[in-house]
């Protein structure tokens, strides 16, 4: 019996993933395929008639487009803040750090009303706007505020590896031979970044498509104005047209695994090109 | 030019040139407006009009309802959740087998769904409309709209959290001291007890803290299979929208400060392992 490094040495194997897989497919598979079965015993005329509805079509535009936007702004922001984390030294950085992870940790409503409350004209940040004659509360731009917020970790904790590894001493050679701060940072430090970018960008992006606490307080909810995807899926829920919501939520699952699966297919791309 | 800084580890450059100020500046004010601000704000409405005002909706009987569902929702989620990911991890960090990548892909899959779309899905199933509607509804058990729902939405939406803290953690401990301790005479029980779970433990209470901080603050997911009947099947989110919508601010928030509370320890427990893991030579972050 006493064969050191046997691979078959530890029990549980079977146990465990049996467990795992009977749990997986009572939990998650099972539901899935109620969505998808639902969905595909649809009249197929029904079905696209449903998912391009002018208002439908409209929310998945402000969906999208908004869910881009804040993903745009983490990437900006993000990229700032997760250098400044890595690399500098300053009193409350740990502290900074930790915080970095609020939007994952607060409840969603609580975000939402508490951005709302932010934001609407009686507000502390509502209230400098309005002189200018900028509404955030009940327009897109609301939308994007809270789709920003509930995204900002996404692209700090992707990048803050990637910096991290990044070596010091490969920046310093860029400029003893000559490069430019510029030069240094568009050419040594975002190629070497852009994986983790990206990786940050589509895991903000999938999360701001799929959110719904955060945003239905701030956006108000005007059919073709404000109206986010995820709602549509809620509103047609209440009004127990089960099947339209599940049409919206199949659409808008394909949507997201496309997004994330390219994505990650581009990775590996990028990956063997550089191997 | 500025001069170059020794690129030693642990000698970070500190701020002193202009762009660093810049930078830093930029830095803080981006994380303090979409961090610091909105909970800030939260405490001090809550508090705006006294203690009396900001004690007096906690003590409110649908207040309370909603604490205790929302606590069954975790109590049956939060163990559930720990038992798979431990199990989970265990022939994924262990062992090696074909499919694996799809399997970790598939715990990871509640994440990637729309909460809106996971607490659709459990209506589809247990729904009037749904698979077993009319069975329940012949045998008089209600899910959706009752307790029931609001616990399955919950323990699909954290159903990965123990699972991805401890695979990790568990693949790079690597098996050796498993393996040694069933080659002395030790049974699967005992080797996990005490020798896997005193490695793991941190990051298993980690898991446990996110599991439980996102089943008690799950919104979406609840919110389609609850049916919003004040004092019955309202979660603690779903009474913070409520009391939103009936425009009573100061309970709506002084509801919300329990749940910043809550937010708080989370991140302070995070902080404090992660702490603990880079004292240990460990500086992942995520």
């Amino acid at each position: 019996m006493k064969q050191p490094r046997k691979p078959g040495v530890i029990p549980g194997f079977g146990l465990c993933l049996g467990y795992t897989l009977s749990y997986l497919g009572l939990l998650v598979l099972v539901p899935l395929a109620a969505l998808i079965i639902k969905s595909a015993g649809l009249d197929w005329a029904w079905f696209l008639h449903t998912v391009t509805e002018p208002r439908v079509l409209a929310a998945y535009r402000l969906s999208f487009l908004a869910s881009f936007i804040a993903a745009g702004i983490n990437v900006v922001f993000g990229a700032v803040a997760a250098w400044v984390l890595v690399r500098y030294q300053f009193p409350g950085r740990r502290l900074l750090n930790a915080v970095v992870d609020l939007p994952f940790a607060l409840p969603t409503a609580v975000s939402g009303i508490a951005l709302t409350a932010l934001c609407s004209p009686g507000g502390w940040i509502g209230g400098l706007a309005a002189p200018l004659g900028i509404k955030i509360a009940f327009t897109q731009l609301g939308v994007i505020i809270a789709l920003t917020f509930i995204s900002l970790p996404f692209v700090i904790r992707a990048l803050q590896p990637a910096i991290k590894d990044l070596d010091p001493a490969v920046e310093e050679a860029a400029r003893v031979l000559g490069a430019s701060p510029a030069q240094t940072f568009l050419r040594v430090i975002v190629p070497s970044l852009a994986p983790a970018l990206l990786t940050g960008f589509t895991l903000a992006f999938a999360r701001a498509l799929g959110e719904y606490g955060s945003v239905i307080f701030i956006s108000g909810n005007m059919p073709h104005k404000t109206e986010i995807a995820p709602l549509l899926i809620a509103v047609k829920l209440e009004q127990y047209d089960v099947a339209g919501a599940a049409a919206i939520a199949v659409v808008m699952m394909a949507a997201a695994f496309t997004l994330l699966v390219s994505i990650n297919l581009l990775q590996r791309r990028n990956l063997h090109g550089t191997a | 030019m500025e001069p170059l800084k020794p690129s030693a580890a642990g000698a970070l450059p500190r701020i002193d040139t202009w762009p660093r100020k810049l930078l830093l500046a930029v830095a803080l004010g981006y994380l303090t407006l979409f961090l610091a601000l909105p909970v800030a704000f939260i405490l001090i409405q809550a508090l705006a009009k006294g203690w009396q005002a900001y004690l007096a909706p906690l003590r409110d009987p649908a207040a309370l309802a909603a604490v205790k569902l929302t606590l069954y929702a975790a109590a049956l989620a939060v163990p559930l959740n720990l038992v798979f990911g431990v199990a989970a991890a265990w022939c994924i960090a262990k062992f090696e087998f074909k499919g694996k990548t799809a399997l970790i892909a598939l715990i990871d899959l509640p994440l990637t769904i729309s909460p809106v779309i996971s607490g659709l899905m459990f209506v589809l199933i247990f729904g009037l409309q749904g698979w077993l509607g009319p069975w329940l509804g012949g045998h008089n058990i209600s899910i959706i709209f009752a307790a029931p729902g609001i616990a399955l939405a919950t323990v699909f939406v954290t159903l990965p959290f123990v699972a991805r803290e401890l695979i990790p953690l568990m693949a790079e401990r690597g098996k050796d001291d498993e393996e040694a301790s069933v080659l002395l005479g030790a049974d699967g029980w005992q080797t996990f007890w005490l020798v896997t779970l005193p490695g793991i433990k941190w990051g298993l209470f980690y898991g446990v803290v996110l599991s439980a901080a996102r089943a008690i603050g799950e919104f979406g997911a609840v919110s389609m299979v609850s049916g919003h009947i004040r004092g019955r099947t309202n979660t603690l989110t779903l009474h913070v929208e409520t009391l939103y919508n009936e425009y009573n601010m100061t309970a709506a928030f002084a509801v919300s400060s329990l749940l910043v509370l809550l937010a708080l320890f989370t991140l302070a427990a995070q902080a404090l392992i992660s702490a603990r893991e880079e004292a240990g030579g460990r500086g992942e972050i995520l």
